[in-house]
């Protein structure tokens, strides 16, 4: 079983659309969005939900006020300023409160107690590519870290009881916890770029951390077309880093089309598929990620 | 006037908005731009600052004195984020996953824990022309980006008055764009008209209104795309204060890293009718909802 991961660094590289593309050519794959903070890769796949389960991310506190004798050590306890005291007691904010558990620890009276907190939901789905498992955190949740490791660990599970060779992850934007936990001990990760001064500078961090995690990369630049000075820049780069170039995606309003209509781009039947169609190119990174993969 | 710049999506146009915003802005009034995306802070690849101070950001870690600990294990079981684990009798820490709330310390019966600082991420205070500005980058693999927000955060003057203070969040919905977004006075929410665009709004539509604030939507690469967004802004009721056309001369500006509005002046009336809604839909959300 191998894990493969789709990762982007930036936002609105196109990642998703081509997560899609190579699910619709890949065969006999588990899915796993670990875009827990905006999952899309749903809404390319049509899938049918059987299953749906509450994630406990985190605890809060809560103060008993008929306890509270205000004598604000919670407040003063507390690192994330969670706490405010009234006239008559002291309250949380549970928006701030990272549920360490100080405050209910240093309480003379006894007046705090943590609570398991829901912060969001995981999925698992069939659509007609292999099955998916996917997520949503609650807004303004924290803790997608602990969220992303639950669908991998998910997706790991299908994988080994239905005997499939892959699992596809479409990672999250950034470089932090949630894209760490979707990171580490991942087989290969493609990185999903754009010609632009924001998709190299980012393309330089999240490879950074790939670096970290001693996971080996490629890097895919989608929408080439748009700048091709830029492009050579970014091969360039990939050139003196010595990572692989899994292929060049040009710009196609299809890939749009497609994505209104809830389809992958490879699956989109244009009516004039030009030689140059980011379909066909989707299909050649695959080639490429594939050949990385099974070497 | 503080403002956040935030998008339920990533790679919407946030930071361009940002950026032209200010840029306009910069004749008519004070402009303070934070860069609040700390895990990608991009703003400065398109304005290139003078930075004239810089500053670590700096938390505190458990280190562990191996001759006062006896292995009882308490600080582990305390830790809510998995940052200690006892292995073979013995605690080990990952400075990492800490947050920092000082509760193994406080546990600890022996008195074997101090508390170690550690560097999570770097402010940058500079100016470019008349624009003051302030970067926030996290060390790569910390988890405490809402840290470094709020210490961009506080560069900025408490009672900014007459200035506008312009802050680009991250993309999504999670606790660094509360801690960008929280106690502003409006929220600009950058999307593009596609079905992910949509889906990412509504989150962001709903981060606003957790937070309380008056929201508003830009919609970027307008043309391309389908009418999902419209209707949605238009049956929740959310206005739609300014539309960028989709454009290859525009994305090519902003490959390079160029600035909108100076290329296309034409543009610019559009970001100062932006400002004037803006300030108009905050003005009246305080005389609706007072600030207690
Ligand atoms: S649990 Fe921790 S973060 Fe929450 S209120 Fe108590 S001390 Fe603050
Ligand atoms: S300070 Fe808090 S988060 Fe850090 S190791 Fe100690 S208990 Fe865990």
């Amino acid at each position: 079983m191998k894990e493969f991961l789709v990762i982007s660094g930036k936002g609105g590289t196109g990642k998703t659309s081509i997560t899609a593309g190579f699910a619709a050519l890949a065969g006999d794959i588990v899915l796993a969005d670990c875009d827990v903070d905006a999952a899309n890769l749903h809404m390319l796949l049509e899938p049918v939900t059987y299953h749906t389960e509450e994630f406990i991310g985190s605890r809060k506190a809560t103060i008993d006020p008929t306890h509270c004798s205000n004598c604000r050590l919670c407040q003063e306890s507390c690192r994330f300023n969670a706490i405010t005291s009234t006239e008559i007691a002291c309250t949380v904010n549970p928006l701030s409160c990272e549920g360490c558990g100080v405050c209910s620890f240093v309480c003379p009276k006894g007046a705090i107690t943590m609570h398991d907190h829901v912060s969001g939901h995981w999925f698992l789905s069939d659509t007609r590519y292999g099955p998916l498992v996917h997520a949503r955190l609650g807004i303004a949740e924290e803790n997608s870290g602990k969220l992303v490791a639950k669908v991998r660990e998910q997706a790991q599970r299908i994988a080994q009881e239905k005997d499939v060779e892959y699992i596809l992850v479409d990672g999250p934007p950034g470089t932090g916890c949630p894209v760490i936990s979707s990171i580490s001990g991942v087989d290969l990760a493609l990185i999903v770029t754009e010609p632009t001064i924001a998709g190299l500078h980012d393309l330089e961090r999240v490879r950074q951390l790939a670096g970290h995690f001693d996971v080996p990369v490629m890097v895919c630049i989608n929408k080439y077309d748009l700048d091709e000075a830029y492009t050579r820049k970014i091969e360039l780069y990939c050139q003196k880093q010595q990572i692989e170039l899994a292929g060049r995606i040009p710009f196609d309003r299809n890939v749009v089309s497609a994505l209104v209509r809830g389809i992958p781009a490879v699956a989109y039947a244009a009516p004039s598929t030009s030689e140059n169609s980011a379909a066909k190119a989707i299909g050649d990174v695959w080639q490429a990620v594939r050949n990385r993969l099974l070497a | 006037m503080l403002i956040t710049i935030a998008s339920g999506k990533g790679g919407t146009g946030k930071t361009t908005v940002a950026v032209n915003l200010a840029l306009t802005l910069k004749e008519l009034l004070p402009v303070v731009l934070l860069d609040c995306d700390v895990e990608e802070p991009n703003v400065h690849l398109f304005l290139q600052p003078v930075v004239n101070e810089s500053e670590k950001v700096m938390t505190t870690v458990p280190k562990i004195d191996g001759n006062k600990c006896d292995g009882c294990g308490k600080c582990s079981e305390f830790c809510a984020f998995n940052a200690i684990a006892i292995v073979k009798g013995k605690p080990i820490t990952f400075p990492e996953l800490c947050h920092s709330c000082r509760g193994c310390t406080l546990v600890c019966p022996t008195g074997a824990i101090t508390e170690t600082p550690r560097q999570i991420g770097l402010v940058e205070k500079g100016t470019w022309s008349v624009i003051k500005t302030a970067k926030g980058t996290l060390k790569i693999g910390s988890p405490l980006a809402p840290m470094v927000v709020d210490a961009v955060r506080n560069t900025a003057p408490l009672h900014h008055g007459d200035q506008a203070v312009i802050i680009d969040a991250s993309p999504g919905t999670s606790c660094a764009v509360v801690a960008a977004a929280k106690d502003t006075d409006f929220c600009l929410l950058v999307t593009e008209p596609t079905p992910f665009g949509l889906n990412d709004l509504t989150l962001a539509v709903e981060l606003a209104k957790k937070l309380g604030l008056p929201h508003g939507v830009v919609i970027n690469r307008a043309g391309l795309g389908d009418h999902s967004v419209y209707d949605y802004c238009h049956e929740a009721d959310i206005p739609i204060l300014m539309e960028i056309p989709f454009d290859t001369k525009y994305a090519a500006c902003y490959a390079r890293g160029g600035r909108l509005v100076e290329e296309f002046p034409d543009l610019s009336d559009r970001f100062l009718k932006l400002w004037d809604v803006i300030q108009h839909h905050a003005k009246r959300h305080q005389r609706e909802e007072p600030k207690t």
